[in-house]
C-alpha cells in the first residue's frame, strides 16, 4: 500500500476481513502506519482522505493524534448524520455524491500536479447497508481507477454479508488480509491473540500468501514474526555457520582475480586488446535463501 | 466505591476504579441472555451502580418489556429507590410499552416512529442541566422488541442504534442495551444481533451452564471487554467468565468451583 500505483494501472486495493470484531484492530494499524509514511514522506501518496462510518471523526482525530497533520489527512463524516434524521447535508445513500465528495477532498490535500493520494474506507459493510452490492462495487472499483489515487484499503465484516458480496471485494482487491482470532472458543487468552492471513495477488498473476500471528494490545496490535513453517524431519531454514559458509562461495563471474582484471577466454584471437567485459550485477543479494520471490516478478508482460 | 460492596460483574465491567469519570461514559455495552437464562440482572445491578449516591448520572430507560412498577420493585429489594430518583431526575423513564413510539400517528412509517423516539432521547440529554449532561446512561429493554414496533424492519432499529452510538461520541454517555441470542438462533445470518455485536464495546453473556440445571448455580456470565485508552495499563480485549446465583434480594457472583 504504500508503494502505491504505477502510471496507467490501478491502484493497489486491501481489503481487511473479519468475522470477529478483532479486524478494526488491524485497520486502525494499517491506517496509523500509511499516515505515518505519508507523513514522513516515505510514500507515494500525499495525502489521505477516512471515509468514516463506524466510529466518529474525532476517534480517528484521537487515534492518529501523534502525526496528524491537518494538512495531509482528511476525514469525510458518514458516522453523525448518514440519513439525515438530524437534517445534516451529508446523505450516504448517494453513492456518486460521495465518490465526487471523495475526489474532491483528495484532490484539495494534495493540490496539482501528479501527486496522489489514498482512501481508507472504515467499514464497507456500513456502506452496504445503505446502497445496493453493485453500486458499491463500482464506486470502489471507479476509486481504485483514478489517476490521483494511490492505494485505497477499507474494512469488511465477513459474517454480515452473502458470500456474493464477500467475494466481489475480494476480486476487486489486489490483497485480501483475513483476521480471525486464535480460537473461536471464549477462552482467555485467545481474544488477544489472533492469525493475520494474507493474500497478495501480483500483476502477472501470481498468488503469494504470508501468515502472521498478532497480539492485541492496548496500543494497538503487534506483528509476531513466527514464519509458521510445516514440521518435517529435515532443517528448513540455515544456522548461521551456514550462511557465513553460504557468503564464502566463490560464484562464477564474480570474487575473482582478487582486483586484478579478469581474463576471459572467449574463443577468438586477435581482436586487440580484450575490451570484451563482463560486468555481472547481482540482483539478488537481498534474497533470503530459498525464498519465495520469483525472479521473473518484475517482468512486465 | 466501597470494595466490599464489589462483585465480580463490577470488576468485569470495569466499574471497581474511581467512580469519576464514569468508566463507562462513552461506551456500549451489549448484554445477550436466553429463555433459560436472563439477563435482566445484568441490567438491574448497572442501574443500582449508575444511581449510586457517590456518582452524578443520570438514566434515560427506554423500556419496551416492562412497566415502571416492575424496575421500582426489583430495584427496592436492591436497595435502590426508583421514585426518588425519578423525581430527583436521576431516573428519566420512557414508557414504550404499547410498542408504539410516541406521538406517531397511524399512517406515519416505522422509520419515523424510530426518528421521533431518537429525537426525543436527543431532546432529553439536550435539555438537561450542564453539569448532568456528561453523565448520561441509556438502557433499552430490550431490542428484540423494537423490531417489534418496528414491524419487523430490523435496518430501521441498526440506524436507530447508530445514532445512539453517535450519540456516545458527541455527548459521552453510555449505551446499554439488551436483547436476545436465541431469538436470532435459527437465521442464517442474523444481521442485527452480529452488528449490535460489533457495536458493542463491552459484551456480557449469560448462558446456562453446558452441564445443564442446577440448584446452586443459574448460569454463566461472560463479559468480554475490549480497553480502550482510557484505562492505563490494562491491555485490550479482557474476557470474564463466572457464575452466577440469583437470589430474593440480590445476585451473587462467584468463579465456578470456589462456592463451598
Amino acid at each position: 500500500l504504500r508503494d502505491g500505483g504505477l502510471e496507467g494501472e490501478h491502484a493497489p486495493a486491501l481489503t481487511i476481513k473479519d468475522s470477529k470484531p478483532f479486524g478494526f484492530d488491524v485497520f486502525n494499524y494499517v491506517l496509523t502506519q500509511l499516515s505515518n509514511y505519508i507523513l514522513a514522506g516515505k510514500s507515494q501518496s500525499r495525502g489521505l482522505v477516512v471515509v468514516a462510518y463506524s466510529r466518529s471523526p474525532s476517534f480517528y482525530v484521537d487515534l492518529l493524534k501523534r502525526g496528524i497533520d491537518i494538512a495531509s489527512i482528511h476525514i469525510l463524516d458518514c458516522y453523525t448524520d448518514p440519513l439525515g434524521w438530524k437534517n445534516w447535508l451529508q446523505d450516504v445513500r448517494n453513492l456518486d455524491k460521495l465518490y465526487s465528495l471523495i475526489i474532491e477532498q483528495g484532490k484539495g490535500l494534495i493540490g496539482q500536479g501528479k501527486d496522489r493520494f489514498s482512501i481508507a474506507i472504515d467499514s464497507v459493510s456500513e456502506m452496504v447497508r445503505h446502497a445496493s452490492i453493485s453500486s458499491v462495487a463500482g464506486i470502489l472499483s471507479n476509486l481504485r481507477s483514478h489517476d490521483q489515487v494511490s492505494s485505497i484499503f477499507w474494512l469488511l465484516h465477513s459474517d454480515l454479508h452473502e458470500i456474493k458480496f464477500t467475494s466481489v471485494l475480494e476480486y476487486l482487491s489486489s490483497m485480501v488480509a483475513s483476521v480471525e482470532p486464535e480460537n473461536l472458543s471464549m477462552l482467555e487468552q485467545n481474544f488477544r491473540k489472533g492469525k493475520f492471513h494474507v493474500r497478495f495477488k501480483r500483476r502477472n498473476g501470481r498468488i503469494r500468501v504470508m501468515c502472521e500471528e498478532i497480539l492485541v494490545e492496548l496500543a494497538g496490535i503487534k506483528f509476531i514474526n513466527q514464519r509458521l513453517l510445516p514440521k518435517v524431519q529435515f532443517n528448513l531454514q540455515l544456522s548461521e555457520e551456514e550462511r557465513n559458509e553460504r557468503a564464502k562461495v566463490v560464484l562464477p563471474f564474480e570474487h575473482q582475480g582478487n582486483g586484478k582484471p579478469i581474463q576471459i577466454y572467449d574463443g577468438r584471437r586477435s581482436l586487440g586488446e580484450g575490451k570484451g567485459q563482463i560486468i555481472y550485477f547481482r540482483d539478488s543479494d537481498d534474497e533470503m535463501p530459498d525464498s519465495d520471490e520469483d525472479p521473473d516478478d518484475d517482468l512486465d508482460i | 466505591m466501597e470494595n466490599q460492596y464489589l462483585n465480580l460483574l463490577d470488576r468485569a465491567l470495569g466499574l471497581d476504579g474511581p467512580s469519576e469519570p464514569w468508566p463507562l461514559s462513552g461506551r456500549v455495552v451489549l448484554i445477550e441472555d436466553c429463555v433459560e437464562t436472563s439477563g435482566s440482572f445484568v441490567l438491574h445491578q448497572l442501574v443500582k451502580r449508575s444511581l449510586s449516591p457517590t456518582s452524578s448520572n443520570v438514566i434515560i430507560f427506554v423500556a419496551f418489556a416492562n412497566p415502571f412498577s416492575h424496575y421500582d420493585r426489583i430495584l427496592r429489594k436492591l436497595g435502590c429507590n426508583l421514585v426518588t430518583q425519578r423525581d430527583n431526575k436521576r431516573f428519566i423513564f420512557f414508557d414504550m410499552l404499547m410498542l408504539r413510539c410516541p406521538d406517531v400517528d397511524k399512517g406515519k412509517s416505522s422509520e419515523g416512529g424510530l426518528v421521533l423516539l431518537y429525537e426525543k432521547i436527543l431532546k432529553t440529554i439536550c435539555g438537561l442541566p450542564g453539569d448532568k449532561k456528561d453523565y448520561v446512561t441509556i438502557m433499552m429493554d430490550d431490542i428484540s422488541l423494537v423490531e417489534v414496533a418496528a414491524n419487523g424492519g430490523s435496518d430501521y432499529v441498526l440506524d436507530f442504534l447508530h445514532y445512539c452510538h453517535s450519540l456516545t461520541s458527541e455527548f459521552d454517555c453510555s449505551l446499554i442495551m439488551l436483547n436476545h441470542e436465541d431469538i436470532y438462533s435459527s437465521m442464517e445470518r442474523p444481521t442485527l444481533i452480529l452488528q449490535m455485536e460489533y457495536l458493542a464495546d463491552i459484551l456480557v453473556k449469560a448462558e446456562p451452564l453446558s452441564t445443564g440445571l442446577a440448584t446452586d448455580v443459574h448460569g454463566q456470565l461472560t463479559v468480554l471487554n475490549k480497553g480502550t485508552s482510557h484505562r492505563l495499563g490494562s491491555s485490550g480485549n479482557k474476557i470474564h467468565n463466572f457464575h452466577y446465583k440469583v437470589k430474593e434480594n440480590s445476585v451473587e457472583y462467584f468463579y465456578p468451583g470456589s462456592r463451598v
